[in-house]
């Protein structure tokens, strides 16, 4: 049987962009899984590019790794040649040349999202491929498929920032519940026209979804306390 | 008023003592001895204009173009040997189309006028080849507004609301500083320029000269693109009114 390590690491993820009255709201889950085994439980998947432009990751987290990497590289350089911050348009266009070019390499699905003075907040969805949309709101990695239909539903034009990140952390975990490769924390980040702002929802801050049960008391606080009480039901 | 750079003038890859790279002069007097081209930004947009002096009465009227559209949202009028400015539009143009394939946006203008001063220095750098003998006034409208860049064949770059080169660059000069640009549309521009080209240019030295005029302007749709031919008229019509008045004086 092969070992649990050798497996590639991938982000079955849950990844999401909203655009919002202002700005932005990108979300994600946090499980990063080699085969069955969970990696890392609480890994960041919306990575930093430039100052005002964050990009989710899905898919092989070195691929999507060694592509932010570059782009963050690339957009330091223009930035500095044009003398004012990089847009969010020439960001996601540098992620798709890269995902493009490389395709036959790559196996990543790249969510762009940000806020310029010249077009406010935007989001681009570059899918596998290597292709560029640019969408009011996108959805990615293997939870996505779950909420399609929730978003058909719940989406609308206009929203405030706090109904945009609700939506988000609503629909993370929606996927959380449904998709066996996405799991741990809700981290969101807000990007509007004051800046850049970091959530992070832990588990128990969460809703819970059809049958899911509610988390109790680790056995080891029981085990170790004078007078073993059971657990109540 | 020239001076002579004995023996210090022969490549572009050799100083004088005092400091001068008596090549890279030479090249700028090709530049003087052509027509006068003239750059202004209004406050809606950038008109530019070519006193294009006709060499031979058999010449096609609208032949020999001066300016030319590098971008959508940019154009190029070239003053001096004219081989040599259009090598200069051929790189502007590619570095152009590169510029957006990696960025995915219109190259801003002053990173354009950058790249084609960079391109222009170069040849100022190696003993085999030689300077370019053109001067390139570029104008173009991007994210930032209106912008006027002149490059000469040092590889200086420089942004202007009013830019002259060629004959007649002294007297265009003195004119243009005599408007006030940041209150005239391009509209009232486009008449402005024609009469300054009338005006600098020598009825006695040269003989005839065609009017060549573009602009990039709000009323343009921020496209770069020759007057239209109605207003072009209207401005030679007016330029030529304006040379009577002065003559009758």
């Amino acid at each position: 049987m092969e070992s649990l390590h050798d497996a590639p690491h991938s982000m079955g993820t849950t990844i999401i962009g909203v655009t919002y009255d202002g700005g932005v709201v990108l979300g994600a889950d946090s499980r990063t899984s080699t085969g069955m085994y969970v990696a890392n439980r609480a890994s960041d998947k919306i990575t930093q590019l430039t100052d005002n432009v964050y990009v989710c990751r899905s898919g092989s987290a070195a691929d999507s790794q060694i592509v932010s990497d570059y782009v963050r590289y690339f957009l330091e350089q223009h930035t500095i040649q044009l003398g004012e911050p990089a847009t969010v348009k020439v960001a996601a266009n540098l992620v798709r040349l890269l995902s493009y070019q490389n395709k036959n390499m790559l196996q990543t699905g790249l969510i762009v999202g940000g806020w310029d003075k010249h077009e406010g907040g935007q989001i681009y969805s570059v899918p596998l491929g290597g292709t560029i949309l640019k969408e009011p709101f996108t959805i990615g990695g293997s939870g996505s498929t779950y909420l399609y239909g929730f978003f058909d539903q719940a989406w609308k034009e206009g929203m405030s920032k706090e109904e945009a990140e609700k939506l988000v952390v609503k629909a993370v975990s929606l996927a959380i519940a449904r998709d066996g490769a996405s799991g741990g924390v809700v981290r969101t980040v807000i990007i509007n026209a004051d800046g850049v702002t970091r959530n992070f929802y832990t588990g128990d801050t969460l809703p819970l979804w059809h049958e899911e049960l509610e988390a109790h008391n680790s056995l080891l606080d029981i085990l170790s306390s004078d007078s073993p009480v059971p657990m109540s039901t | 008023m020239s001076s002579i750079g004995t023996g210090y003038d022969l490549s572009v890859t050799t100083f004088s003592p005092d400091g001068r790279v008596f090549q890279i002069e030479y090249a700028a007097k090709a530049v003087d001895n052509s027509g006068t081209v003239i750059g202004i930004k209004c406050k809606d947009g950038i008109v530019m204009g070519v006193e294009k002096l006709i060499s031979s009465k058999m010449m096609l009227p609208g032949s020999n173009r001066r300016i030319h559209a590098v971008h959508r949202h940019s154009g190029m009028a070239i003053a001096g040997l004219a081989a040599d400015g259009r090598q200069i539009v051929t790189r502007a143009k590619s570095e152009a189309t590169s510029y957006e394939k990696v960025y995915g946006e219109p190259i801003p203008v002053k990173e354009l006028a950058e790249r084609v001063a960079s391109y222009v220095h170069l040849c100022t750098l190696y003993w085999w080849l030689r300077p370019f003998g053109c001067g390139v006034i570029l104008g173009g409208y991007d994210r930032n507004g209106p912008e006027l860049y002149m490059v000469e064949p040092s590889g200086v770059s420089y942004r202007y609301f009013g830019a002259a080169i060629g004959k007649g660059r002294q007297a265009a000069k003195t004119e243009i500083e005599k408007l006030k640009l940041s209150e005239l549309t391009c509209r009232q521009g486009v008449i402005e320029v024609a009469k300054i080209i009338y005006g600098v240019h020598d009825e006695a030295k040269d003989k005839a000269f065609e009017l060549e005029m573009s602009w990039v302007c709000e009323e343009s749709n921020c496209q770069h693109q020759k007057v239209p031919d109605d207003l072009l008229e209207e401005a030679k019509a007016a330029a030529k009114a304006a040379l009577e008045d002065m003559d009758d004086d």
